[in-house]
């Protein structure tokens, strides 16, 4: 029972009116470890998921980031407590620049008075730790740092916004659905970032709808249904077909917890 | 083909470039339209200004002197000061996917507060100036507030807006002009935007100045900040931005207010410009800044566009009206090539963004 956890949620309730998103959920992330996350549309994914990156406040429950309770106000919050969130629609601005996206909200500012009563970027700073954070991502196919997001493939968007969450995530990295939007070559790319993140010893909640990518590197898997986890269950211990079953409904949660 | 463009003598590379383009017949002439897409795309305010020089010239070869001198142009930059202080405030506004329709109401309510707080009530002149910017000020944290907190949408808020601050105008001004000489013999300060530089035939007014020195330092802080880099962004995509950690409340509220206090400026530039302090000043100052923004490639949608351009923008403006007269012709011609322009302007803003994958 106590063992530790970097990110743990404890009966967290939201409500939209007469709906009940999360109806006493719990969660649990381990260090260096990627747990996927799963569940049917409307099953409250988003919801625990917006929760726990301080997009959404809970009406009820806890949050525990290594093991000291946390209350996130903001995105900004739940970031600067180390948790990076990359969402679906990737939260990039399309005319900006990759530098300028990788550091929105968060700007290099020039040393001394420029930097302090001119708020002058330090644009150079910029550019040369967003050169460098994408080549140690084996993403530096993206030739000008200078060149608007809108320009890439989707493939390199999400790499841009990975990359900016391995940039500034020290505890925890979420990713939400990030291969939905992803062609088959895309994809291998933006799972082997996801590896790359777990080598580097950060943990990742990968909220996810495919099954393979899912089987295929995650280490446990949560499953979500109506609005709280049932299940917890290790991927090698069962199939597919069982995991789509047991978030359909169709076949009961197993009893033991996965260890 | 590369060449001709490789003195550096290095032939294999030259042979190299040259083998791959073979089989490529099509390839040079389309990646040539999508790389002027691209430039575009990266200085949307190059449009605006090739347009500004080709009309300079054109009107330059076809009026010869009378159009191409120090005088004239210079006259032109003049007439054009206003509307360009005035559309570095809409600038703002629309880069953050706004619009405000209450920027000319707001530059001739700080302009009658400047001038009848002095005269009416005897404040010192600079402190009436003050009073003035203060009230621009408000009138854009009003908006903001509205626009960023209420979530009203920003035609809506600076619609009703305009009617307020243009009724406040007149009700409290009393629809009294305050004259020229007057303004002269005891606050000549308020007409100090009037003032000039003249160098040979050139006259460079104070407003001029004024309205080149606010673009370079917008221009500047758009680009080279954090806060210009977040009002961006929040054209760009609020909700990204706002996931990104900018805070958009705040940008947004800045922004109009910062309008706000521009279009004080510009209200300050008019009693310079005019003499008097006058009530019923600059009624179409709304939609010439909306006209300068859109024909200097500022995108209504939100995020892209440079102040740069809608300085470009108003001076194609002033360049078309005065070359027009001086030709002599109906000054509808003006309005009309004007129309073209903006759905030219409009119409390659959806061409530009269409540059993505």
């Amino acid at each position: 029972m106590s063992e530790k956890f970097v990110l743990q949620a404890k009966g967290l309730v939201k409500r939209f009116g007469r709906v009940v998103a999360l109806d006493h959920a719990d969660f649990e992330l381990r260090a260096g470890e990627i747990l996927a996350v799963i569940g049917d549309n409307g099953a409250g994914k988003s919801t625990l998921i917006k929760s726990l990156s301080g997009a959404m406040a809970p009406d009820e429950g806890e949050i525990l980031l290594e093991g000291e309770k946390v209350h996130f106000s903001s995105p900004m919050a739940a970031r600067n407590a180390g948790i990076e969130t990359v969402y679906q629609n990737l939260a990039l601005s399309p005319a900006l620049s990759i530098a300028d996206n990788m550091f929105m909200g968060r700007e290099i500012r020039r040393p001394g008075l420029l930097g302090k009563a001119f708020r002058m970027l330090d644009k150079k700073a910029m550019d040369g730790v967003a050169r460098r954070k994408l080549s140690e991502l084996g993403l530096m196919t993206i030739q000008n740092i200078r060149q608007p997001v809108e320009t890439l493939s989707g493939g390199q968007r999400q790499g841009v916004a990975v990359a900016r969450a391995a940039a500034f995530g020290s505890r925890v990295v979420i990713l939400d659905e990030p291969t939905a939007a992803l062609g088959v070559k895309e994809s291998r790319k933006v799972l082997d970032l996801i590896l790359g993140l777990r080598a580097k010893g950060l943990p990742v909640v990968l909220i996810s709808h495919n099954m393979p990518h899912v089987f295929e590197i995650a280490d446990r898997i949560h499953i979500h249904r109506l609005g709280r986890r049932i299940a917890l269950i290790n991927p090698k211990d069962h199939s597919m077909s069982d995991a789509v079953a047991i978030m359909t409904g169709a076949m009961a949660p197993p009893q033991s917890q996965a260890a | 083909m590369s060449s001709t463009d490789n003195p550096t003598g290095n032939f294999e590379s030259a042979a190299a470039n040259g083998s791959a383009e073979v089989a490529q017949f099509d390839e040079p002439s389309r990646s040539f339209v999508k790389s002027v897409q691209y430039a575009l795309h990266v200085h949307p305010a190059l449009i605006p200004l090739i347009i500004l020089v080709l009309s300079v010239a054109g009107f330059g070869l076809v009026l010869g002197q009378r159009f191409f001198s120090p005088f004239a142009l210079t006259l032109i930059l003049q007439q054009v000061a206003i509307v360009g202080i005035v559309a570095a405030a809409q600038t703002l506004v629309i880069l953050t996917k706004g619009i405000d329709l209450s920027v000319g109401a707001i530059m001739v309510l700080s302009s009658v507060i400047m001038g009848q707080f002095t005269f009416r009530y005897g404040f010192p002149p600079e402190i009436a100036i003050l009073c003035g910017f203060a009230v621009g000020g408000l009138c854009g944290l009003i908006s903001g507030v509205l626009v960023a907190v209420v979530k009203l949408p920003p035609f809506i808020v600076t619609l009703g807006m305009w009617q307020i601050v243009l009724a406040s105008n007149f009700l409290y001004s009393r629809n009294e002009t305050i004259r020229a000489q007057d303004i002269e013999a005891n606050a000549p300060i308020l007409q100090f935007f009037g003032e000039s530089i003249r160098f040979g035939g050139a006259v460079l007014t104070y407003g001029v100045i004024a309205m080149v020195l606010l673009v370079a330092v917008l221009s500047y802080l758009l680009n080279n900040t954090a806060w210009g880099r977040h009002v961006y962004a929040v054209g760009d995509d609020a909700e990204a931005a706002e996931l990104a950690g900018v805070r958009v409340k705040r940008t947004l509220i800045s922004v109009y207010v910062v309008g706000g206090l521009i279009c004080a400026l510009a209200g300050w530039v008019l009693i310079g410009r005019i003499g008097s302090v006058s009530p019923t000043a600059g009624q179409f100052t709304n939609i010439e800044s909306i006209t300068a923004v859109v024909i200097g490639g500022i995108s209504l949608f939100g995020g892209r566009g440079s102040v740069m351009g809608a300085l470009f923008g108003a001076l194609i403006v002033g360049v078309f009206g005065l070359g027009l007269r001086l030709m002599g012709t109906d000054p509808q011609w003006t309005y009309l090539l004007i129309g073209v322009l903006i759905i030219g302007a409009v119409a390659l803003d959806q061409w530009i963004r269409r540059v993505s994958a």
